[in-house]
């Protein structure tokens, strides 16, 4: 871990040579490769099926076939505005507080459709919590961020102390701030921050975590912390997380989606649309869809 | 060439650091001109203002001022002890009834309203305009509530405190919203994702981050309304009170009612009391305003 692979330029230079090479020379668990893994999940958790957005009149997501594997990472990937972000804020119907939004097609969590007239969106979060792309801790202390959750939710907690521990230590931030618990938040980096907003997450014992660009507000250090401490959540957790860094998704991917944006021959709105969807070794490999090669290898996007 | 840019960048940056530059042509140099001349006429009319108003009210800053009523007899004595009485009694029953209904109209509007509905629009055209109709006109429509409530005694305390909170109503709603307004949304965001309801974020997250613009705001409509003496005027609340107010029915006056009365009296002791109260005002004005700012620094969050 001590060698970071080099930064990728926007004009795709340092890969320009060999898809191989670029994968060979990527540092780190690269979990994607690593895992030999089916052309769909076996177990999925979550599935889209058919899946349309729009924002009033604008079709922002056409027809996304999705599914989720249980104790996988699943990286969307796609260039600005193809919709990914719009995808994974359907998983947790938190595009609901979106005015004008609307979702046609189906999301599955356990064979139940989250958008049936009898769900509540607020049990559907309970069970898929959010990362988001900015840290954004609550103006309290680190301990009452972690226990906000629970509290909240009204979730039977004995010992709240205890909790709130053992979620810093799933995040990864327990020997750091064990000592101020009850400072405020705002006196963290941002990278511990974002570790926070994750234990955060998992006080509440969920089953999905999403995670929107978490580290795009970080540095390369705290990066590659969060890094290591999704593929360690990945054993108890199934993590979708829609990244810009396509190294990131090959470092900490086991399946990547790529989207993109297509205009729209009536309209001219830029619909978001799935292009590919595999393991991601294969993506990274030998991707099927000529439009996926471009992307990866810094052609466009 | 290399140096040449070398030395108009050092000479940019020399400007920059006097400030002085190019620019002050003396078209500028007229309109900075100007600028200090405003800035000069309107602090210096406030200067003289309160000079004058001290000066004049100063044989009278005794302990007979605050502590003793409205006398005819000996006017050298007058005191104002039932109409400061009488403004705080006001402004506490005041804030009690606008407070609370000013924030929660606030946090409907801001958090619970869609607002796309045209009647939400409607209101929030119309909060803009109550927020300048002139004060007697909420006097008019106190009086109106009170007739309409039964009361048939005049000039009590909550005809008064009726007429201060519709007349910032408006305030303390526009300042509220701001003050959510201000609240980031990721902080939303967060506490929805983690499974809160609507109703839990609003009181957990939203409210208690709002709190010192809440605060704020409030307590400036209050210093507005501290100085009214229309609208009180209207309702009969008199000037000639020697008696502590007693409960929300008592008869009340207001020191600016008393400062009006006082200052249409002839005999010279009359308009020196006058002038002392004015003084016990803006330092009642003052300390709401001085709590207001330590309320914005205490509470203040950075984001």
């Amino acid at each position: 871990m001590s060698q970071r692979p080099a930064t990728l330029t926007a004009s795709g230079t340092t890969l320009s040579d060999s898809l191989d090479g670029y994968l060979d020379r990527l540092t780190g668990p690269v979990s994607g490769r690593s895992r030999d893994l089916p052309e769909q999940p076996p177990t999925p958790v979550m599935t889209a099926r058919d899946l349309n957005v729009f924002y009033g009149g604008f079709h922002a997501v056409h027809d996304v076939n999705l599914s989720f594997g249980r104790n996988e990472i699943t990286a969307l990937i796609g260039p600005s505005g193809c919709g990914k972000s719009t995808v994974l804020r359907c998983l947790n119907r938190m595009n609901d507080l979106v005015p004008a939004a609307r979702v046609d097609g189906a999301v599955t969590y356990h064979d139940v459709d989250i958008y049936g007239p009898r769900v509540d969106p607020i049990q559907v979060r309970r069970h898929i919590g959010m990362v988001f792309q900015k840290p954004n801790p609550f103006p309290k202390s680190i301990y009452d961020n972690v226990a906000y959750g629970p509290r909240v939710t009204g979730m039977k907690v004995d010992d709240m102390d205890a909790l709130v521990e053992r979620a810093l230590r799933g995040a990864a931030l327990w020997d750091e701030v064990k000592d101020k618990l009850k400072q405020s938040a705002y006196g963290l980096s941002g990278g511990q921050q974002q570790r926070l907003c994750i234990a955060r997450t998992i006080a509440t014992s969920p089953d999905v975590i999403l995670m929107d660009e978490p580290c795009s507000a970080l540095d390369p250090i705290a990066t590659s912390r969060i890094e290591d401490l999704m593929l360690q959540l990945r054993e108890d957790y199934t993590i979708i997380i829609v990244t810009h860094n396509m190294q990131q998704a090959a470092r900490v991917s086991d399946r990547t989606a790529f989207f993109t944006a297509r205009p729209d021959e009536t309209t001219g709105d830029r619909t978001g649309q799935l292009v590919e969807f595999a393991p991601t070794r294969k993506i990274f490999s030998t991707p099927a869809d000529p439009r996926t090669e471009a992307y990866i290898s810094g052609r466009f996007g | 060439m290399n140096s040449a840019v070398l030395t108009a960048t050092r000479e940019v940056t020399t400007a920059n650091v006097t400030g002085r530059s190019r620019e002050r042509t003396p078209g500028s140099l007229l309109f900075l001109g100007l600028l200090w001349f405003s800035l000069f006429f309107g602090v210096m009319v406030l200067v003289v203002l309160i000079v004058d108003t001290v000066l004049s009210g100063a044989p009278r800053f005794d302990s007979a001022l605050v502590t003793r009523y409205d006398s005819t007899l000996f006017p050298e004595r007058t005191g104002f002890r039932a109409g400061i009485l009488g403004t705080v009694w006001l402004m506490l029953t005041t804030a009690v009834l606008a407070v609370p209904l000013g924030i929660a109209a606030a946090v409907h509007l801001e958090e619970f309203a869609d607002p796309r509905r045209s009647w939400n629009r409607f209101i929030e055209v119309n909060l803009q305009n109550l927020a300048a109709v002139p004060a007697i006109v909420y006097g008019l429509l106190a009086v109106a509530v009170m007739a309409v409530l039964g009361f048939q005694r005049k000039g009590i305390v909550l005809g008064g405190a009726v007429a201060l909170a519709l007349l910032i109503l408006p305030v303390i709603i526009i300042t509220t919203r701001e003050a959510l307004r201000a609240v980031p949304e990721e902080i939303r965001s967060g506490s929805l994702a983690l499974g809160a309801t609507r109703w839990q974020t609003t009181w957990k997250q939203t409210l208690p981050s709002a709190v010192p613009g809440i605060a704020t705001g409030t307590i400036l409509g209050l210093s507005r309304a501290i100085g009214e003496a229309a609208p009180l005027l209207l309702l009969g609340i008199a000037g000639a009170v020697r008696f502590d107010p007693a409960g929300l029915t008592s008869p009340v006056t207001a020191l600016p009612i008393q400062i009006y009365f006082m200052t249409s009296q002839s005999q010279e002791s009359y308009q020196q009391a006058a002038s002392a109260a004015i003084v016990v005002l803006l330092v009642m004005v003052l300390a709401l305003n001085a709590l207001a700012i330590f309320i914005r620094n205490k509470f203040q969050r950075r984001w």
